[in-house]
C-alpha cells in the first residue's frame, strides 16, 4: 500500500483520521501539494482555497485532540463544483459574467460539508453555467482528462471528475442536470451519483434548470461516493422541492453490496445502435458479472425515451433562460458599458453585459429557451415537452414494475478529443442521451467504471437507475459490480491511469496515455 | 414547423437582453434552425390526454411559518454591487414608465 | 382587462418624475361624454399583505427601514437562492378570495412572469398566471344614493412586490449628464395580492363614482379582514384603472352588443378621490379623441394628482412577451377543504351587512347613516357605544363636531386625539344633565388640549349646569320684571317671544343653565 495519501480512498482516510494515525492537515496538505504539481496540466480547479482548507483541517485536528465528538468524515477534504455558492470563496459557474463574485452565503450542502468538518480544497471547473458535456464551454479554459490530456474529462462537471482522476481530491461535489455528474465519471473512470430529485438541497446551487438540477457526490469508489452522499443529502426547509425524509441508507447499501435476487432491467432503448463497440462490450460484461453476483436480468422497454433528448433540450433552455435573467449587471457580477453610447440606459448596459459576459453556448440556449416559452410557441414546444416528460416518467414507472434497477452504458462513447464536437451543438447534445431520462423523471442514477474500451483504451461507464427515493439500490448494485470488476482486474481501474508529470513539463509526456491494458 | 427568420432571432435576443453582433445573429440563426428541427420531434410523441409534468416530484403545499429570519446586512447585500451609493445599488438610468 | 398575455403591471418608477407630453390633451365636457359614450371599467387593486415576513423569504416587511437592510439572498435574487412560500401569505389570499365570494382553486401554481427591470432582482416576478388561487367572485358596493352595484371579480392571485428606485440626475439633477438610479430592495418580495375585476358595464355616468366606491369597499373589506394596513398613501393599496369607451346606443338594451373600445390603463392612482377623478378624466379624454375621429392608443398612463390629468407612459408594445411558465422552484398549492372551511370561519361580517345591522341596532335614519359613513365614523361610534355612550350621542359628536374639526384641520377622525372613551364620557355628562351642548364643546376643547378626561376637564373648568332652583327662579323673576312687554306678548299667545327672555336668563346665569329648564320656568311663571 502506498503512503501517498492522495491515493487513498475517502473511507480509508476517514478511518485513519478517526484513529489519529494521520492528521487532517497532513491529508489536506498532501492534496494541495498534488494540485500544485499537476493542476497546471489538468486544470481541474478554478479556485484553490489553500488557507481555508488548512484552517478547517487544523480546526478538525484541534477538536479531535481535545476529544470532541466528530463526524466520521471530519478532516476528509473535498472539492466543490463552482456552481455551488460558498461564502467568502469565489463562485463563477465558469462564466465571465460572474468572474470574481464572492457569495455572502453558503449553499446548504456547503454548510453540511463545513459542519462535518470536511476541508473544502477549492472550486472545480465546469462548462459555463453547467451547459455542456466537456468543460470546453468554461470561460476559463477546459479541464483535461487525466487519462489523456488531449481529451475531455466530460461535462459539465469535468473539473470534479478530473480532480478525482488526477488524485487532487478524494471526493468532489458535482451537479447533474442531464448527466453532468455521471458522464464525466464515465469518461474518467470515476464514480458519480445523481440522487433522487429533492434528495440533496438545491439551495445555493446556481440554477441551470430548476426542475432538473440535482447536486450529488463524486468519488473514486462506490463506498466513498455513498459516504459523501450521506453528508450532503437530506431535507432542507430552504428548498421547497426538498424531500422530507431521511437520506436513504446509502452507506449501508454500499457496504452490503447485496444483489441476491435483484431484478436488473436492461433498457432496450439505451443500448446497441449508436454506442461505441468498446462501450457496449464492457457494458455486456458488467451485466454478466451482476448475474454472477446473484442478480436476475430482464429486458425492459421505454419507447418514449426516443423523445427524451428533444424534450430535455426544450425544458432546459426554457428554465435556463429565466434562471439566467438575473445576470444583468445591476446587483453583482460583470458590468459592461456599451461602446459608442453616451449615458447608456440600464437596458443597454444589461444587453451589452450579457453579450460580453455569456459564452456562445449560453447565449444559444437562452435564445432557444426564450423562443420555446414565447407566446404562440409555448404549447408546441415547452408545453409539449412537459407532456413528453410525463410519458418518460410513465415509461420508468412501468419499467420499475419489471425490474428493481435499470442499467445502461452511461455515455455512448469514451472521452472525445478536445475541440472535436465544439462546432456541432447537436453532436455534443447526443452525449447525454442515456443520462437525460433520469433527470426528466427525477429518479436517481449512478455511473461507475466498467473498464476500458478496446479500441482506444479509455474508460467506459456503467449506469444504474433506481426508482425515486431508492438511491440505496444504486449503491448496493454499484458496490456488487465494483467488487466483481476489481477482483477481475486485480485492482482498481484508476491504478492503471498514466502518471501525470508535475507541472513545468511539456505536453508530450501524455502522448502515450492510452495503454493496452488487460481488462 | 415555422422556420425561424433573422428578425425572429433578433427579437428573441432583444427579449433576452443580449446585444448580439451581426455575425452572431447569422450563426445563431443557422444553429437554432438545426436544433429546432431536432427538438420538434416532441410534437410527434403520443401525448393526447397526457397531463404536462412541471415538477418531478408530486409535492404540494410546501410552506414556511411567517417568522422573521436573519438576512444579510446592507454591507453584505451590496458587497457584489458593481456600484453603490447611499446604501443603494447604483444602476444606469432606467427607461421609465412615464 | 384580463388579457393575461398583455397584462402590464410594472410597479416601477414610483418616484419617477413625469415626462412632459408635448401638447395638453383635449377633453370633452362631462355631459357630452356620457351622452355619447358608454364606459367600460376594469379595476386592478394591488394590496401589500401585512405579514411579518416577505412572500418567499424570512425578511421583515416593516415600512421605512434603512435601505437594503431587510434583504437576504432570496429577495435579492442572488444566484443559487430559492423561494419558500409564506404560509400566512397563502391563508390571507384564501381569506381575501372568500370575502370576495370567489371560488378557491383546489390546486394552483405560481408562475414566472419574465421581463427585465432593475428593481426586480430575478428579472422575473413570481406571480400566478392561468391558475389563480381565487376566481369568479363578486362584491356588492354601496353607492351614495343607497343603491347597490355588484362588481364581478375575475380573480385574486398571489405575487411579490418589486424594489424601489430613486432616480437621480438628468435635466434637473445636480450633475449635468449624469443620470442614474438608486435601488433599494427592502420592498422586493413583500407579498401582494392582485384583485382583478371583470369588465364593469352599465355604470354609465356613474362610472367614476362606482370606481371610487369599489376601491373604498375593497379597502374596507381588507381592513376588516386584518390582512393589510391598506394605506394608499404608503402604497400598501394601489389601484390601476382600465377605461374604455364605446358608442352609446339609442336603445339601452342594445348596448351590450357593442364591442368594447380600446382601453388605457391608468397607474399611480394613489387615493380614493383620485380613482374617481382619474376615471372621469380618462373618459373625457377618450371621448375627445373618439369624437375627433381618432383612435385610442392602448397604453399605460400615469395619473398626476396635482394637475388632475394623465400622461402617456410606455406604449403597450406587442414586443412585450412575459413568457409565463410554472415556477419550478415552488410546488403547487392545493388548499384542503378543511383549511378553506377553517379560514371561512375567520371571516369578518361583510362590511355592507355589518353597516345594515349597525344602522338597525342604533336606530339611525338612512340620512344619518350616510353622514356617519361619509365621516368614516362607523368604527368609532361602535367603540363609543361599547364604552357606554348612547348611539345618538356618539353619532352627534363623531359625525358632527369632531368631524367638522377634523375637516378643518385636514386630519383623520381617528387621529384627532379624542378617544371613543372620551366621547362616551362626554355624552354621559350631557345625558346626566350636568352639561349643555355649549359647555360640552368647551369640555371637548379641554380634552383635545390634553387637560384630561371629560369629567376632569369639566371639574377643572368648573363647568356644570346650575342645579340650584332657587337661584334660577330668582334670575327668571328678575328678567320677567324687567320685560313686561314681552311677558304680555307671551300671554297674548306669542310663545316664541320667550326666546329673548331665555337668552337674557342664560346670560345672567353665565351660560351655566339648562335652557330647556329656563324655558319651562318662564312659561310657568307667565301663566300664573
Amino acid at each position: 500500500m502506498t503512503h501517498d495519501l492522495t491515493r487513498w480512498s475517502a473511507a480509508r482516510l476517514a478511518d485513519a483520521l478517526g484513529r489519529r494515525e494521520i492528521s487532517a492537515v497532513e491529508v489536506t496538505q498532501a492534496h494541495l501539494d498534488r494540485t500544485a504539481a499537476v493542476d497546471g496540466a489538468v486544470h481541474s480547479y478554478l479556485h484553490v482555497d489553500t488557507r481555508g482548507a488548512l484552517e478547517q483541517a487544523k480546526a478538525v485536528d484541534d477538536a479531535r485532540t481535545s476529544g470532541a465528538e466528530l463526524h466520521v468524515m471530519a478532516g476528509v477534504p473535498v472539492a466543490v463544483k463552482d456552481v455551488v455558492a460558498t461564502q467568502g470563496l469565489p463562485t463563477t459557474c465558469g462564466s465571465r459574467i460572474l468572474a470574481g463574485w464572492v457569495p455572502p452565503y453558503d449553499a446548504t450542502l456547503v454548510s453540511k460539508l463545513r459542519a462535518a468538518g470536511m476541508p473544502i480544497l477549492g472550486k472545480t471547473n465546469m462548462d459555463e453555467f453547467a451547459m455542456g458535456s466537456s468543460t470546453e464551454h468554461s470561460a476559463f479554459g477546459p479541464s483535461r482528462n487525466p487519462w489523456d490530456l488531449d481529451r475531455i474529462p466530460g461535462g459539465s462537471g469535468g473539473g470534479s471528475s478530473s480532480v478525482l482522476a488526477s488524485f487532487q481530491a478524494p471526493l468532489a461535489v458535482g451537479t447533474d442536470t442531464g448527466g453532468s455528474i455521471r458522464q464525466p465519471a464515465a469518461v474518467t473512470g470515476t464514480v458519480g451519483t445523481k440522487p433522487t430529485y429533492g434528495g440533496v438541497s438545491r439551495y445555493g446551487l446556481v440554477a441551470l434548470a430548476s426542475s432538473l438540477d440535482q447536486a450529488g457526490p463524486c468519488g473514486r469508489t462506490v463506498l466513498d461516493t455513498a459516504m459523501l452522499h450521506a453528508v450532503i443529502g437530506g431535507y432542507d426547509p430552504r428548498d421547497s422541492t426538498s424531500i422530507h425524509a431521511p437520506v436513504p441508507a446509502v452507506v449501508r447499501a454500499a457496504q452490503s453490496a447485496d444483489v441476491t435476487g435483484l431484478r436488473v432491467g436492461v433498457v432496450r432503448q439505451l443500448t446497441g445502435e449508436g454506442y461505441q463497440p468498446g462501450v457496449q462490450a464492457r457494458f455486456d460484461e458488467a451485466v454478466a458479472l451482476l448475474v454472477d453476483a446473484g442478480a436476475e436480468v430482464v429486458e425492459v422497454d421505454c419507447p418514449n425515451f426516443a423523445y427524451a433528448l428533444a424534450a430535455y433540450y426544450l425544458i432546459l433552455p426554457s428554465e435556463a433562460s429565466s434562471n439566467l435573467a438575473r445576470f444583468d449587471a445591476m446587483r453583482y457580477g460583470l458590468r459592461v458599458l456599451p461602446e459608442g453610447i453616451d449615458d447608456p440606459s440600464a437596458e443597454q448596459v444589461m444587453a451589452a453585459t450579457r453579450e460580453a459576459g455569456f459564452g456562445a453556448e449560453v447565449k444559444r440556449r437562452i435564445i432557444l429557451g426564450t423562443y420555446a416559452l414565447s407566446s404562440g410557441y409555448y404549447d408546441a414546444y415547452y408545453g409539449q415537452a412537459q407532456k413528453v416528460r410525463r410519458l418518460i416518467a410513465d415509461d420508468f414507472t412501468r419499467a420499475f414494475e419489471a425490474a428493481d434497477v435499470l442499467v445502461s452504458p452511461t455515455a455512448p462513447t469514451t472521452a472525445f478529443r478536445i475541440g472535436e464536437k465544439l462546432d456541432d451543438p447537436m453532436a455534443m447534445y447526443l452525449n447525454d442521451v442515456a443520462t437525460i431520462p433520469a433527470n426528466l423523471a427525477g429518479i436517481p442514477g449512478m455511473s461507475l467504471p466498467s473498464g476500458l474500451a478496446d479500441e482506444d483504451g479509455l474508460p467506459t461507464g456503467f449506469q444504474i437507475l433506481a426508482p425515486a427515493t431508492h438511491d440505496d439500490r444504486l449503491y448496493a448494485v454499484g458496490s456488487a459490480l465494483e467488487r466483481q470488476l476489481v477482483s477481475r482486474w486485480g485492482g482498481r481501474l484508476l491504478e492503471r491511469i498514466p502518471e501525470l508529470v508535475p507541472a513545468g513539463g511539456s505536453d508530450d509526456q501524455h502522448a502515450g496515455a492510452t495503454m493496452g491494458m488487460a481488462r | 414547423m415555422p422556420s425561424l427568420s433573422r428578425d425572429d432571432v433578433a427579437h428573441l435576443a432583444m427579449l433576452a437582453r443580449i446585444e448580439l453582433t451581426d455575425a452572431e445573429l447569422d450563426r445563431m440563426l443557422g444553429e437554432l434552425s438545426v436544433i429546432l428541427d431536432a427538438v420538434a420531434v416532441v410534437q410527434q410523441a403520443p401525448t393526447e390526454g397526457i397531463e404536462p409534468m412541471s415538477h418531478p416530484l408530486p409535492l404540494v403545499n410546501v410552506t414556511r411559518p411567517d417568522e422573521v429570519r436573519p438576512g444579510l446586512t446592507a454591507a453584505q447585500a451590496l458587497s457584489g454591487a458593481p456600484e453603490a451609493d447611499q446604501q443603494r445599488f447604483s444602476v444606469p438610468r432606467i427607461l421609465t414608465d412615464d | 382587462m384580463t388579457d393575461l398575455t398583455a397584462q402590464q403591471d410594472v410597479q416601477a418608477g414610483d418616484e419617477v418624475g413625469s415626462t412632459i407630453e408635448s401638447a395638453p390633451q383635449a377633453v370633452m365636457s362631462w355631459q357630452e361624454t356620457v351622452a355619447a359614450y358608454d364606459p367600460v371599467l376594469g379595476l386592478e387593486v394591488h394590496v401589500e399583505l401585512g405579514t411579518a415576513t416577505k412572500m418567499f423569504c424570512g425578511c421583515p416587511t416593516a415600512f421605512g427601514a434603512e435601505p437594503n437592510s431587510q434583504v437576504c439572498p432570496v429577495c435579492l435574487g442572488l444566484p443559487g437562492s430559492l423561494p419558500v412560500v409564506n404560509e400566512i401569505g397563502v391563508e390571507s389570499a384564501i381569506r381575501i378570495g372568500l370575502a370576495l365570494n370567489c371560488t378557491i382553486a383546489p390546486w394552483c401554481r405560481f408562475a414566472r412572469k419574465n421581463y427585465f427591470y432593475p428593481d426586480m432582482p430575478k428579472n422575473f416576478q413570481t406571480s400566478q398566471y392561468d391558475e389563480p388561487i381565487a376566481f369568479d367572485g363578486w362584491l356588492d358596493v354601496d353607492l351614495d344614493d343607497g343603491t347597490v352595484y355588484r362588481v364581478l371579480i375575475e380573480r385574486a392571485h398571489m405575487e411579490e412586490d418589486t424594489g424601489k428606485s430613486l432616480h437621480v440626475g438628468g435635466a434637473t439633477g445636480r450633475i449635468h449628464g449624469a443620470e442614474f438610479s438608486l435601488v433599494d430592495y427592502n420592498r422586493a418580495g413583500i407579498p401582494l395580492i392582485e384583485i382583478v375585476t371583470k369588465p364593469m358595464t352599465g355604470a354609465g355616468e356613474r362610472a367614476p363614482e362606482i370606481a371610487r366606491a369599489y376601491v373604498t369597499a375593497v379597502r374596507d373589506l381588507l381592513r376588516a379582514l386584518g390582512v393589510s394596513d391598506v394605506k394608499m398613501e404608503q402604497g400598501s393599496l394601489r389601484c390601476d384603472a382600465n377605461v374604455s369607451l364605446r358608442q352609446r346606443t339609442k336603445k339601452p338594451e342594445a348596448q351590450a352588443d357593442v364591442a368594447f373600445g380600446t382601453r388605457t390603463e391608468t397607474k399611480n392612482v394613489n387615493s380614493l378621490r383620485s380613482v374617481e377623478r382619474a376615471v372621469r378624466y380618462e373618459m373625457t379624454r377618450h371621448a375627445a379623441i373618439l369624437a375627433a375621429g381618432g383612435s385610442i392608443l392602448q397604453e399605460t398612463r400615469h395619473w398626476h394628482e396635482d394637475t388632475g390629468v394623465t400622461t402617456s407612459g410606455r406604449e403597450k408594445s406587442d414586443a412585450e412577451d412575459y413568457r409565463y411558465f410554472p415556477e419550478p422552484d415552488l410546488v403547487p398549492i392545493a388548499p384542503t377543504v378543511q383549511l378553506v372551511e377553517r379560514l371561512r370561519t375567520t371571516l369578518p361580517e361583510p362590511p355592507a351587512a355589518r353597516r345594515r345591522r349597525l344602522q338597525a341596532t342604533w336606530g339611525f335614519s338612512d340620512l344619518e347613516m350616510r353622514d356617519v359613513l361619509n365621516a368614516g365614523a362607523v368604527e368609532l361610534i361602535e367603540a363609543t357605544v361599547a364604552a357606554g355612550g348612547t348611539p345618538a350621542g356618539a353619532r352627534k359628536w363623531w359625525s358632527g363636531e369632531i368631524a367638522r374639526r377634523a375637516n378643518v384641520e385636514g386630519r383623520e377622525l381617528a387621529d384627532m386625539g379624542v378617544t371613543p372613551l372620551d366621547v362616551a364620557g362626554l355624552d354621559g355628562l350631557v345625558q346626566e344633565g350636568r352639561l349643555n351642548d355649549s359647555m360640552a364643546r368647551q369640555v371637548l376643547d379641554g380634552v383635545l388640549a390634553g387637560e384630561g378626561d371629560p369629567r376632569a376637564v369639566a371639574d377643572a373648568r368648573g363647568l356644570a349646569l346650575v342645579s340650584d332652583d332657587g337661584a334660577l327662579a330668582a334670575a327668571v323673576d328678575l328678567v320677567l320684571a324687567a320685560n313686561p312687554q314681552l311677558v304680555d306678548k307671551i300671554r297674548a299667545g306669542k310663545v316664541q317671544a320667550a326666546g329673548a327672555l331665555i337668552g337674557q336668563v342664560m346670560k345672567a346665569m353665565t351660560g351655566q343653565a339648562d335652557a330647556a329648564k329656563v324655558r319651562a320656568l318662564i312659561l310657568d311663571r307667565v301663566a300664573q
